[in-house]
């Protein structure tokens, strides 16, 4: 009971710190309000195992994750939802002004973000491709090899490096126009102008293929696992009766792969999704914006105009878009899985 | 669900030549393979020792086609000549790494508590709060990796600088946990259902409390499952730049931003950008070979099923 009422007086404080500010005779900044908020959630935590024993102590498993993540990802999104409909720049003095809905018509008429939504578009469809290769390491790694372990730590490594390290070592200088390796190497293959960052559509691919470089491991590790769990039997079954290689892998392999493959395709989507730091350190989204995601796009928009609401529309957008598009997705996933077995 | 390396036994050799066909291409694909994933960090470590010239000929091999050089890494003052000269650029790069090692520790560190308390609490109790049941609770925190991190950044930098977390390791750490919560959440609930219920009824009836029963019974069965989860959620905290770049400035910058901060900068310094990209992959680099087991396992929990 004792430390209920606590609980109650620390969220009654928290109350009370939020008039204050209101009446600017409070704290400088809000950091008190995050402290009381945690002091909060502790006396909350007490105040259960006190009143309700047992109960109480199996629900202390969950709360501070709960309380963790509602506080920074409820709030924030709430928070944000209403940054997205003024108009603050940060830079400016002017601060924040509520201007209704004019970030979401300036949104609907601009055409970069709608290059942008584009791009991700292509990004995504990517992953198919990503996906067939990161297939065929898997089953390279399944098959009977030598020096398994090493093949598996050196085919890792890209995923375990910094894509701003990647996006410096392969975009900037492999990829560099006058003597990049690889671009002295499309020069031997008979592409007589390997500018791989000034095409907009080669930029877009060469943009892939460093997001794809650190990425396939991902896939192609979760994969390998689905191979290695496949039962044996089923394939020696399939090669008792006569079937070829070939058969095998689409009429056994490749079924019965279907749900970890699922797994893995919507797992590197939902990371595609995110995709920036490649983009923002190797072209800036240039040439012209051809290449920006989303992200990317946001974060420039707001390096260089710091305006934060519109910004924050821009996210916004995106984040319905993404919850819409996944939600599908996995529907889409589930009936699949359903149907094929 | 770790990987392990089996050796299958049905290799049935149909013909010595198509044996041996296949076996070139498989080798010849894996070999491929292998340059692509290490050229580019082969590249990165061996620029770190070219001078200009080297580096805009294309000279790849050291000894045959250029003279190595401490160059890069004496522009880093980490060279042989310059380690004990004092170096401002040595004490940024230590201020960043420091930056770097303690977010991403201290991040990894928070998930991985809060985020086992959890997957332990919905593997084993039944909840309810309000309307939410234990599923809508799971997905609740799983639904959270798919909130991408625009959408969180510019509130947050509002956020950050009313409350005075701006450009604080602090700040960095609780949205690198909050980053990496679900992803611990996933791999420790994979972890418990794989532990028998049993093994803590009995400790239950031994007169150990619920959360004794968790500490010194369950917890030492998980270890390697939070192995795994600390050593992925290290990784991606590690690399993280988005939020880094956004919402830190001078204090708490690190090393991806300043590995990109550099990029920009007036013509390119080769070498010791080389040097700087070397120094800021090799301690994962390092984790990489040295447990690459517990990724895997990391990686692969809940995946197969």
């Amino acid at each position: 009971m004792a430390a209920a009422t606590l609980g109650l007086l620390a969220t009654i404080l928290v109350q009370i710190l939020y008039k204050s500010e209101v009446d600017t005779i409070g704290f400088e900044t809000w950091r008190p309000v995050v402290y009381a908020y945690v002091l909060w959630g502790v006396a909350l935590g007490i105040g259960q195992v006190l009143t309700r024993g047992e109960d109480g102590q199996r629900a202390l498993f969950l709360l501070p994750a709960l309380l963790f993540t509602i506080a920074m990802v409820i709030f924030p999104t709430l928070f944000g939802f209403y940054i997205a409909l003024t108009d603050w720049n940060l830079s400016s003095f002017s601060g924040r002004r509520f201007n209704g809905l004019d970030n979401f018509w300036q949104m609907l008429s601009d055409p970069y973000y709608r290059n942008a939504l584009f791009n991700m578009v292509l990004y995504v469809l990517a992953v198919l491709v990503e996906y067939v290769i990161a297939f065929g390491l898997a089953l390279l790694l399944n098959a009977q090899i030598r020096a398994r372990k090493f093949f598996r730590v050196v085919f890792l490594m890209p995923l375990m490096l910094s894509p701003v390290a990647v996006s410096w070592m392969i975009g900037k200088s492999l990829m560099e126009y006058r003597f990049g390796p690889a671009a002295t190497l499309a020069r031997h293959l008979g592409w007589d102008n390997p500018a791989f960052f000034s095409d907009p559509i080669i930029a877009r691919i060469s943009i892939m293929i460093l997001d794809a470089w650190t990425f396939i491991p991902f896939m192609m590790i979760m994969l390998l696992a689905g191979l290695q769990a496949m039962s044996r039997e089923v394939l020696e079954a399939a090669r008792v009766d006569g079937a070829t290689t070939w058969q095998t892998f689409w009429q056994v392999t490749f079924p019965l792969m279907l749900p970890v493959s699922v797994t893995a395709v919507i797992l590197r989507i939902i990371f595609k999704l995110k995709l920036a730091d490649i983009i923002i350190t190797v072209t800036s989204g240039g040439p012209g914006g051809a290449t920006d995601s989303v992200s990317s796009f946001i974060y420039r928009e707001y390096r260089d105009r710091s305006n934060v609401g519109y910004g924050t529309m821009l996210a916004m957008a995106y984040l319905v878009i993404i919850v819409v598009f996944v939600t599908w997705l996995l529907k889409l996933a589930n009936r699949f899985v359903r149907n094929v077995n | 669900m770790s990987v392990q390396t089996t050796e299958y036994t049905v290799s049935e050799i149909r013909s010595p030549a198509s044996f041996i066909t296949s076996r070139v291409f498989i080798y010849g694909a894996l070999v491929f393979w292998a340059l692509i994933c290490l050229f580019p960090i082969y590249w990165t470590i061996t620029t770190s020792f070219k001078s200009a010239v080297d580096v805009t000929q294309g000279h790849l091999i050291p000894f045959v086609d250029f003279q190595p050089d401490w160059k890069g890494w004496r522009s880093l003052g980490l060279s042989p000549d310059s380690i004990f000269q004092t170096s401002t650029v040595r004490d940024e790069f230590f201020k960043r790494f420091m930056n770097s090692v303690i977010t991403s520790v201290g991040a990894s560190s928070l998930a991985i508590i809060i985020g086992s308390l959890a997957a332990y609490g919905l593997t084993r109790y039944r909840y309810k709060f309000a309307w939410f049941k234990n599923e809508d609770i799971s997905f609740f925190f799983l639904s959270q990796l798919i909130l991408p991190p625009v959408v969180l950044a510019l509130p947050f930098l509002v956020l950050y600088r009313e409350v005075g977390l701006l450009d604080t390791r602090i700040g960095l750490i609780l949205l690198y946990t909050l980053m990496v919560l679900p992803i611990v959440i996933w791999i420790m609930r994979d972890q418990f259902n794989s532990i028998p219920v049993e093994l803590e009824e009995a400790a239950l009836v031994d007169g150990l409390s619920i959360w004794g029963a968790f500490f010194r019974i369950v917890m030492p069965i998980a270890l390697p499952g939070m192995v795994a989860a600390f050593i992925l959620a290290m990784v991606l905290c590690w690399n993280e730049y988005f939020f880094a770049a956004l919402l830190t400035s001078t204090d708490a910058k690190t090393i991806p931003v300043m590995v990109a901060s550099q990029t920009g900068s007036q013509g390119i310094n080769w070498w010791s950008m080389a040097a700087l990209a070397t120094a800021a992959i090799a301690p994962l680099a390092v984790i990489g070979i040295a447990l690459e087991r517990y990724l895997i396992m990391g990686m692969t929990a809940g995946a197969v099923k």
